[in-house]
């Protein structure tokens, strides 16, 4: 009896009346995208006028007008300490959370980023490996980006490799970054414990991940590479949805589903590997950034890319602004402030959210 | 014939599961797959979408032998909706239904795609949960989402591995119900895999018995579920009785048992 109650005082929404929903839920999303675009700009806008060398705000922006300059100690610590450091703060920002997204889509997995597939790892040993090899001297630019370049690409080789000779599902695939994992932890630690005490705390501050040493000469690459590959990862993003479904779904659906998991790995882990060679892993944005879009943007990675993106650069902006002034003229590394502010942000959301995710 | 196969054979390593397997599927069919656990069903079924491929034998689909077709051509001839699968990230009723537009378009769903989406709601009912959270909908609503997930990707062949094993009664009836209006409607062919052999007799037009990877025997109900086959493939004693042509069965007990 109350079964047919039930379905008789269901209310039948219209076919317009979806479709206009539809339409606005589309709209809605359209309009995160350009939010999250402002507060980044607007966050930029009050970073680039904060630093130790006192310039006020009109003088800040003078300098910006004028065009590239540094002929004044001001235009100085505006172009080249506070512009790159920004700049590569948002790219880096962007690039970690929007590759943290499609590895989570693509590996099923709300565990999944760059840092548990043993990306991070890699650089961290790379890097170390080089403050090793350089020890007492200062170490190469070249020689530390490259160093924790390549090895940041390993683990994904190997994880490929190993999928070569069994089916790519994505549990071997966490499964193997995470034996990545530890295997480069144990090489790290080996080199930090034949290191002398000032070569390990440099090693530790790269493994936090510092925009310290952020330079135009960094900026230009990590910009290459976020036009590059962002791109892709957006081509990928709907087929990435589609897997979601479950691989026989998405197979059924005509959805290459191995071949798609492949491609995505790769693409993001040289986005990964060619940002975080200069910055350090920051480990917590690419894992968290987009569990917090999620939650109040829903799944569409079409979309999550560009917010979580934005919500990353914001985030990573924010907190080394914050880490750089402080306790200035020092500055703690970013990693350590990104965690301080995410972990009890993503906390509260997690405690205040409704509905039935996670 | 929508779909015919002959020969085929499929295993792993030095098990196999399917052999000799030889049967067809007509157009506005409704055919039921039957038969024990392990019997191969869904590994049939998988064989036919190609999410495996079989060592021996042929899949033609109008004519066409599927390992010639690309994964999109496959994709707009036959539907699949696998058993139970977890989402891990939350998805609207309405984009998953969109999902089954992946053949027909790139990146972008274009408005004929919407419309696709709204059709389907609308046949199915499900118009009111368009918005809604697939992980908010209950068993027997996911599946129908599912269904017309498949129905959008306008496949002449709907293949579907166990749709109501876990829903309870009222639910197995609404989704067979749906699924027999649109076999009626648009004159899809449509392969079910099914446990209860009730359900399976009533709503099919045809049986498809599978034991130990072959087929055992194939036809109307009447012929297929038989005292002696129930008891030779299930090993179970059975009272058969017939209803308007067709077979129900009330199981008695395990063979051999008192």
């Amino acid at each position: 009896m109350s079964m047919s109650s039930e379905t008789g005082t269901k209310v039948r929404l219209g076919r317009k009346k979806v479709e206009e929903s539809y339409n606005k839920f589309i709209r809605k999303k359209i309009r995160y995208i350009i939010l999250f675009f402002v507060i980044v700009l607007v966050i930029a806008g009050i970073a680039v006028v904060l630093g130790c060398f006192p310039l006020s705000v009109s003088e800040v922006y003078s300098i910006i007008l004028h065009g590239l300059s540094t002929e004044t100690l001001g235009d100085e610590s505006v172009w080249i300490l506070r512009m790159p450091r920004i700049i590569l703060a948002l790219l880096v920002g962007f690039g970690l959370a929007a590759a943290g997204t499609m590895m989570q889509g693509v590996l099923k997995n709300p565990l999944a980023s760059p840092f548990t597939l043993g990306i991070a790892a890699g650089a961290a040993f790379g890097a170390s490996l080089a403050l090793f090899l350089a020890e007492g001297a200062v170490v190469s630019e070249y020689l530390l980006v490259g160093c924790a370049f390549f090895f940041a690409l390993i683990p994904t080789f190997v994880i490929m490799l190993l999928t070569h000779f069994r089916r790519a599902t994505p549990e071997t695939m966490v499964l193997a970054g995470i034996g990545m994992l530890y295997l480069f932890g144990a090489f790290q630690g080996l080199v930090q414990f034949i290191s002398s005490p000032t070569t390990v705390q440099a090693a530790v501050i790269f493994g936090v991940g510092t925009l310290a040493r952020a330079s135009w000469a960094q900026v230009i690459p990590a910009g290459i590479v976020i036009i590059c590959f962002i791109p892709l990862l957006m081509w990928k993003a709907w087929d990435v949805n589609i897997l979601d479904a479950g691989d026989e779904a998405a197979e059924s659906m005509g959805v290459n589903t191995a071949r798609t998991r492949v491609i995505v790995m790769v693409i993001t882990t040289i986005l990964t590997a060619g940002l975080v060679c200069f910055t350090g892993p920051i480990g917590f944005i690419g894992l968290i950034t987009p569990h917090i879009c999620r939650m109040f943007l829903g799944g569409d990675n079409r979309f999550l890319i560009p917010v979580a993106g934005f919500f990353g650069a914001a985030l990573l902006l924010g907190a080394d602004t914050v880490a750089r002034t402080v306790i200035a003229p020092e500055s703690i590394p970013v990693g350590i402030v990104v965690s301080l502010i995410a972990g009890p942000l993503f906390l509260i959301m997690l405690l205040s959210k409704k509905g039935g995710y996670l | 014939m929508r779909l015919e196969i002959k020969d085929m054979e499929f295993g792993y390593a030095n098990v196999t599961i399917l052999k000799d397997v030889a049967m067809e599927l007509a157009e506005s069919e409704v055919l039921g797959l039957v038969g024990p656990n392990g019997a191969g069903k869904s590994t049939l079924i998988r064989c036919i979408d190609r999410i495996i491929s079989p060592q021996k034998g042929s899949i033609l689909v109008d004519g066409v032998d599927i390992k010639t077709m690309s994964s999109t051509a496959r994709a707009k001839k036959i539907g699949y909706v696998p058993q139970g699968v977890a989402q891990a990230f939350p998805t609207t009723v309405f984009d998953t239904v969109l999902m089954g537009r992946r053949p027909h378009f790139g990146w972008w769903s274009r408005k004929e795609d919407n419309e696709k989406v709204l059709d389907m709601l609308e046949l199915l009912n499900l118009e009111q949960f368009a918005m809604r959270g697939i992980n908010e909908l209950s068993g027997g609503q996911q599946q129908k989402v599912f269904i017309a997930r498949a129905l959008t990707q306008e496949a002449d062949i709907l293949l579907l591995d166990e749709p109501v094993s876990a829903l309870d009664i009222r639910h197995q009836l609404e989704v067979l119900n749906v699924i027999r209006s649109v076999v009626k409607e648009s004159g899809i062919s449509v392969m079910i895999s099914i446990h209860d052999l009730n359900l399976a007799s009533r709503f099919t037009d045809r049986l498809l018995l599978m034991y130990n990877g072959t087929v055992f025997a194939t036809g109307q109900s009447s012929s297929v579920l038989t005292h002696e086959n129930i008891k030779q493939v299930y090993g179970v004693e059975a009272n058969v009785s017939t209803h308007g042509g067709r077979n129900y069965i009330a199981p008695d007990k395990p063979v051999g048992e008192k």
